[in-house]
């Protein structure tokens, strides 16, 4: 049990570095958005999960249930933020020119 | 029926929370009923026969792809961020949905940035605006089929 925790725990540290790392190498807003926003949601998923098989190990077996609430806000709450930030970086006209191709541009035409 | 459900809820949530003692319980319960009063007015959510066999699908269906999906996207970002010259074709692409309940179309924009490459800006009427870092298909069929498709027929038969 402490050995899983352990692997969680960097696991969870390893893709937190990785997000950092994204959003230090990527070159615009959006790519920098999507991978802090992938990596740092697994890597919170890992380490609560090493925290609570950690806490489990020393008999703690209840923090199990709170470690899996906090996951379930966070898988909901961490998509939600980062596309908030996306739409204002668009509507602030903030936008990269190395964009293929903008479906945004014609918002609101196909009504 | 609608009261019931928000209670347990809410209950279920500040159970798990605060841990299983009698104490917690009575106050649990009296902080529940308080917020179900003020909040099922503004919820707006229907409990049908159906539900149980919904709440499984969304358990042992979608939970289990989503979390695939989750650590192969985390795998497609180590993989671009580690290679010496970033990976990069970007562009914002339009996908139609046919879901129609607005929980439905949250669970999919959610799912389809957390999938690899890809991230939702905005929803509108039926349209998720999509960026992706790698726009593979040429036209709007495409896309759809490799951005929204898998999920979206699992969510189909959970959500309207």
């Amino acid at each position: 049990m402490e050995i899983a925790s352990y692997v969680f725990l960097i696991i969870g540290g390893l893709f937190f570095l990785l997000g950092g790392l994204g959003v230090l190498r990527m070159p615009d807003t959006f790519n920098r958005i999507q991978a802090g926003t992938k990596a740092t949601t697994l890597g919170a998923f890992s380490t609560m999960i090493g925290v609570g098989f950690a806490a489990a190990a020393s008999g703690n077996w209840d923090w199990i249930s709170k470690v899996i609430i906090i996951i379930i806000f966070i898988v909901i709450s961490n998509p939600v933020g980062s596309s908030a930030i996306a739409k204002a970086t668009y509507n602030s006209k903030n936008i990269p020119d190395n964009l293929v191709q903008d479906d945004l541009k014609s918002r609101g035409e196909s009504k | 029926m609608k009261y019931v459900t928000t209670f347990i809820a809410l209950l279920l949530v500040y159970l798990l929370l605060a841990g299983f003692v009698w104490s917690e319980v009575i106050l649990g319960s009296i902080v529940s009923v308080v917020l179900t009063m003020i909040l099922v007015k503004r919820l707006n959510f229907k409990i049908d026969a159906k539900f149980p066999i919904k709440l499984l699908k969304f358990l042992f269906v979608y939970i289990p792809v989503f979390v695939w999906k989750l650590i192969l996207a985390n795998i497609d970002v180590a993989r671009r961020v580690l290679s010496p010259k970033i990976p990069l074709n970007p562009g914002i692409v339009k996908v139609k949905t046919e879901l129609k309940g607005d929980l439905g179309k949250l669970t999919l924009a959610n799912s389809i940035t957390l999938t690899p490459g890809t991230l939702s800006i905005d929803v509108e009427d039926d349209y998720i605006f999509v960026h992706a870092i790698d726009v593979k298909g040429k036209t709007e069929v495409e896309n759809q089929a490799n951005i929204s498709g898998p999920f979206e027929k699992i969510l189909g038969g959970i959500f309207e």
